[in-house]
C-alpha cells in the first residue's frame, strides 16, 4: 500500500515538474497515433508531441524512402483525413502516390520546391507560423542550434508538427528539437507459405527525446496502421531471418 | 446643333437659320435648320452665297467646340443606355451596346427607346446597330430607316452603300467618283494591291475596320476607372520606412474601394517614380481575391528591398491590375476548417510565391495514366478536387528517381528478377520479389518498348523498384533500371 500511494506520489510529481518545463498534458483532441503505443510511452506523458519539431537522420536514400513511408503514416494518424502539409526540398525525389498506402491523400500535400538551398529554412518558418497547415517536412541539409530554436518557437505558437529530414549526417550538429529519429528498412516477413514481400518493415530508433527515453523498435505498416512488433518476436524473427539466410547459404 | 437652338427657342421652328464660322475673311455655314436645306444649302457654303438664296436668313455665329460640347452632353446622357460612349466629330456619337440591348427587350426596342426619348428631347437623329464601327456609321449616315445589320453580315450591308460610307477623305472620294465607282460594290471586289495603288492605304484600312478584319478602338468619354490610387509626397522618401507608410495608406484607400464593391485583388502594381526620373515597378498577386490590407502589405513587404529610392521618391502609385469578385463572408464561415480554403494558407502560399518565384508550390492530383512518369498531374488551383480517387492497389515507390538509372544484373532468368544487381558500385543480393507488372508505353503519346516492373528486397531489408526494359532477351540481351526505393 505504501509502495502505491509512493508510486504515485513520484507520478505526480514527474508530471508537476514537465508542467514547469512548459509540457503541458495535451489536451482532448490530440491524435492517438494506433499501433505506436511502446514507441510513444518513450515520450513525456506518453503523447506524441505534435507541436514539435521532429528531426528525421537519413543516411541513405533507403533510408529517406523507409522515412517517407513512417512521416506518411504519422501524418494520416496525425491529420485524420483533414487538414494539410507542406513538403518542402530543393531536390525532391518523394513520389506523391506513395502517401496514399499511407493512408495519406497525396493532394493533401503542398509541395514547395525551391531552386536555393538557403530558402528552405526561412519557407520553413513562414510555413511553421501558419496554423492552417497541420504539418511541414522539410529536407534539410544543414540546420545551426540559433535556426532550429527559431523553428522551436514558431512551433509553440501555432501548434504545427514540424519535420525536418537531414540528409547531412557527418558532423550532426546539437538542434532544439524535441526528438530525433532514425528509419531504416528492415527485411519484409511475408506471410506464411506465401511468395514475395510482406509488409513494409523499418527499425524505428528514437535517438534522442526531450525529457524521454530514447530507444529503438521494429515497427511494421500492416493493413493500413502501425504495428510495434514486441520485443521478444522482434528477435525471433530475426532469428528466423537469419537461419534461413544461413540455410539458403548452405543449402 | 440646329436642333438644340430649336430647343432653346422654339419659335425658331421651321424657320431659315444657319451657323456660320469666320474663316480666311470670309463666313462659312457649319450647321443649319431643316428649313434652309431645302433651297440647297449645304455645310460649307460661304453665308454671302446662302444669304442670295434665301434672303431672310438668320446668322447665328457659331462658337467653336459647340458641336463638340453638345455631342459631349448627349454622349452623358447617352450612358443610361451603355456605359461606353465615345463621340464621333462631327456629328455621330458611338455606342458600344454589347450585352445591353436585352435590357430593353431586344435590339430593335432598344434602338427604338433610343430614338424615341432624343426625338421627345427635339433630336432629330439617324440610328444603325452593327458588328463593327465602321459598318454602323455607314448605315446611320446612308440607311433610310434606322436598322439593325445581323451579325455577319456586313459586306451584304455595304454593297449597295455610296462610297462615302466609307468615312473616307475627300480627296479620295473624288478620285473614286473620277473613276465612277460611286457604289462600294463596284470597287470592293478588286484586288487590294490595285486599291492600295489608286486609292492609297486609307481606303483599305476603312474597308477593313468595316468589314471587321481590322479591329478599331474607341475612346469612351466617361472611363471606368481603374482601381488606382495616388500618393505624391511634398518630401522625397528616401528610407524603407517611409515606402512601409506610403503602401499601407495607398493599401487602405485601395482596399476600402474594394471592399466597398465586393471584389479582390489578384494582381497589385505599386509604380515608384523616383525624382531622378526613374521608375520602379513592384508586383505582386495573389492565390485567391483578397482585400486584406494586412496580407496585402506583408506581400509587398517582402518586395520592398528591391525598391532603391536613390535620391528619393515622390509619387506612388497602387494600381490593381486584375480584380476578382470575392463570396463575401466566406473567410468567417471556414474560419474553423483546416483545410485548403483557409485564408491563413493561401495568403502563406502568396507570401511564398512573392518571395520565391511562380513555379514553387506544386500540389498534385492523379492523372489517368499507369505510365508511372505521367501518373500525376500539377493542379491548376489550390481548390481543384481530384476527378478520381487515388489508387493504392499497386505498389509505388515512396522515392522515385526523376529518370530511371541503368543497373548491371548477372543471371537473368526470364519472368523473374535477376539474382543480384550493381548499382552505384554497391551489389545488391535479391532475396525477395514480387512482380512483374507490366506497364506499356503508351503508343498515342510516344513509341517504344513497355517496362516489366519488379518489386525487390535484397539481403539487408532494402527494397527498390526495378524494371526490365521491353522482353526477355537472354543473358545479354535485356536492358534493367532502378525507378525507386520502397518504404
Amino acid at each position: 500500500m505504501d509502495t502505491q500511494s509512493k508510486k504515485d506520489i513520484y507520478d505526480q510529481l514527474q508530471k508537476e515538474i514537465l508542467l514547469l518545463q512548459g509540457i503541458k498534458p495535451q489536451s482532448e483532441g490530440a491524435a492517438t497515433i494506433k499501433g505506436l503505443g511502446p514507441i510513444l510511452s518513450a515520450f513525456p506523458n506518453a503523447v506524441f508531441p505534435s507541436a514539435a519539431i521532429h528531426e528525421f537522420i537519413i543516411d541513405s536514400r533507403e533510408q529517406a524512402a523507409a522515412s517517407g513511408g513512417f512521416i506518411a503514416g504519422l501524418l494520416a494518424a496525425l491529420m485524420q483525413h483533414s487538414g494539410i502539409a507542406m513538403w518542402i526540398s530543393v531536390s525532391r525525389q518523394l513520389f506523391p502516390s506513395a502517401l496514399k498506402p499511407f493512408g495519406l491523400e497525396p493532394d493533401r500535400m503542398i509541395f514547395a520546391d525551391l531552386k536555393r538551398e538557403k530558402e528552405v529554412l526561412w519557407t520553413m518558418e513562414e510555413a511553421l507560423k501558419c496554423d492552417g497547415l497541420n504539418a511541414v517536412i522539410a529536407e534539410v541539409q544543414q540546420i545551426s542550434f540559433k535556426q532550429s530554436r527559431r523553428l522551436q518557437l514558431a512551433v509553440e505558437q501555432s501548434r504545427v508538427t514540424g519535420i525536418i529530414l537531414r540528409n547531412q549526417t557527418e558532423k550532426l550538429s546539437a538542434t532544439a528539437s524535441n526528438a530525433r529519429w532514425k528509419i531504416s528498412p528492415l527485411p519484409t516477413v511475408p506471410e506464411q507459405g506465401m511468395p514475395g514481400l510482406g509488409f513494409p518493415r523499418w527499425q524505428v530508433e528514437l535517438l534522442k527525446v526531450r525529457n524521454g527515453n530514447p530507444g529503438s523498435w521494429q515497427v511494421e505498416w500492416a493493413a493500413d496502421e502501425f504495428y510495434t512488433l514486441p520485443i521478444q518476436k522482434q528477435v525471433s524473427a530475426l532469428h528466423a531471418e537469419q537461419r534461413k539466410t544461413e540455410q539458403r547459404k548452405t543449402g | 446643333m440646329s436642333d438644340w437652338i430649336v430647343i432653346r427657342r422654339p419659335e425658331l421652328l421651321n424657320t431659315r437659320f444657319v451657323f456660320a464660322t469666320q474663316d480666311h475673311g470670309r463666313k462659312l455655314i457649319t450647321a443649319l435648320s431643316a428649313e434652309t436645306e431645302k433651297y440647297g444649302i449645304r455645310t460649307g457654303t460661304t453665308v454671302a452665297d446662302a444669304k442670295a438664296i434665301v434672303a431672310d436668313l438668320e446668322v447665328f455665329d457659331d462658337k467653336p467646340e459647340r458641336a463638340e460640347k453638345l455631342l459631349k452632353a448627349i454622349g452623358n446622357w447617352c450612358i443610361r443606355f451603355s456605359p461606353i460612349v465615345a463621340v464621333d466629330l462631327p456629328d455621330g456619337l458611338i455606342l458600344d451596346v454589347s450585352g445591353c440591348t436585352h435590357l430593353w427587350g431586344d435590339e430593335q426596342d432598344y434602338l427604338r427607346e433610343i430614338h424615341t426619348r432624343l426625338r421627345d428631347k427635339g433630336y432629330h437623329i439617324q440610328l444603325a446597330m452593327a458588328d463593327t464601327i465602321g459598318t454602323a456609321w455607314a448605315l446611320s449616315h446612308f440607311a433610310k430607316h434606322p436598322t439593325v445589320m445581323e451579325s455577319g453580315q456586313q459586306l451584304h450591308a455595304l454593297l449597295s452603300l455610296p462610297a462615302a460610307a466609307l468615312r473616307l477623305e475627300a480627296g479620295t472620294l473624288q478620285r473614286l467618283q473620277k473613276l465612277g465607282l460611286n457604289q462600294i460594290s463596284s470597287f470592293i471586289n478588286m484586288p487590294r494591291s490595285v486599291l492600295r495603288r489608286r486609292f492609297g492605304e486609307e481606303l483599305l484600312l476603312r474597308l477593313s475596320q468595316a468589314l471587321g478584319i481590322e479591329e478599331e478602338s474607341i475612346i469612351p468619354i466617361q472611363v471606368i476607372p481603374p482601381y488606382q490610387e495616388r500618393l505624391p509626397s511634398l518630401e522625397p522618401i528616401r528610407t524603407a520606412k517611409g515606402i512601409e507608410i506610403a503602401i499601407q495608406l495607398l493599401l487602405e484607400q485601395l482596399c476600402k474601394r474594394l471592399k466597398e464593391e465586393g471584389i479582390g485583388l489578384r494582381n497589385a502594381r505599386l509604380t515608384s517614380y523616383r525624382i531622378d526620373g526613374r521608375i520602379i515597378t513592384t508586383d505582386i498577386g495573389t492565390n485567391r481575391p483578397s482585400h486584406h490590407i494586412h496580407h496585402l502589405f506583408k506581400l509587398f513587404e517582402l518586395k520592398i528591398q528591391s525598391i532603391e529610392p536613390a535620391l528619393g521618391i515622390d509619387l506612388f502609385v497602387m494600381e490593381a491590375t486584375k480584380v476578382e469578385p470575392i463570396s463575401p463572408e466566406q473567410e468567417v464561415l471556414w474560419a474553423g476548417d483546416l483545410g485548403l480554403n483557409n485564408q491563413g494558407l493561401t495568403e502563406l502560399l502568396d507570401r511564398l510565391t512573392v518571395k520565391l518565384g511562380n513555379d514553387v508550390i506544386h500540389r498534385y492530383l492523379p492523372a489517368e495514366h499507369y505510365w508511372p512518369e505521367r501518373s500525376l498531374r500539377i493542379a491548376a488551383s489550390i481548390h481543384e478536387k481530384a476527378a478520381s480517387g487515388w489508387r493504392s492497389d499497386r505498389p509505388r515507390p515512396t522515392q522515385l528517381l526523376r529518370h530511371p538509372e541503368p543497373v548491371e544484373v548477372t543471371a537473368p532468368i526470364p519472368d523473374y528478377p535477376p539474382m543480384l544487381f550493381r548499382y552505384k558500385g554497391n551489389v545488391h543480393h535479391i532475396k525477395k520479389a514480387d512482380g512483374p507488372e507490366r506497364i506499356e508505353r503508351e503508343w498515342w503519346l510516344e513509341h517504344g518498348e513497355h517496362r516489366d516492373y519488379y518489386q525487390v528486397e535484397d539481403e539487408d531489408g532494402q527494397r527498390y523498384w526495378i524494371f526490365r526494359s521491353g522482353h526477355y532477351q537472354g543473358e545479354k540481351g535485356s536492358r534493367w533500371f532502378i525507378h525507386g526505393y520502397f518504404a
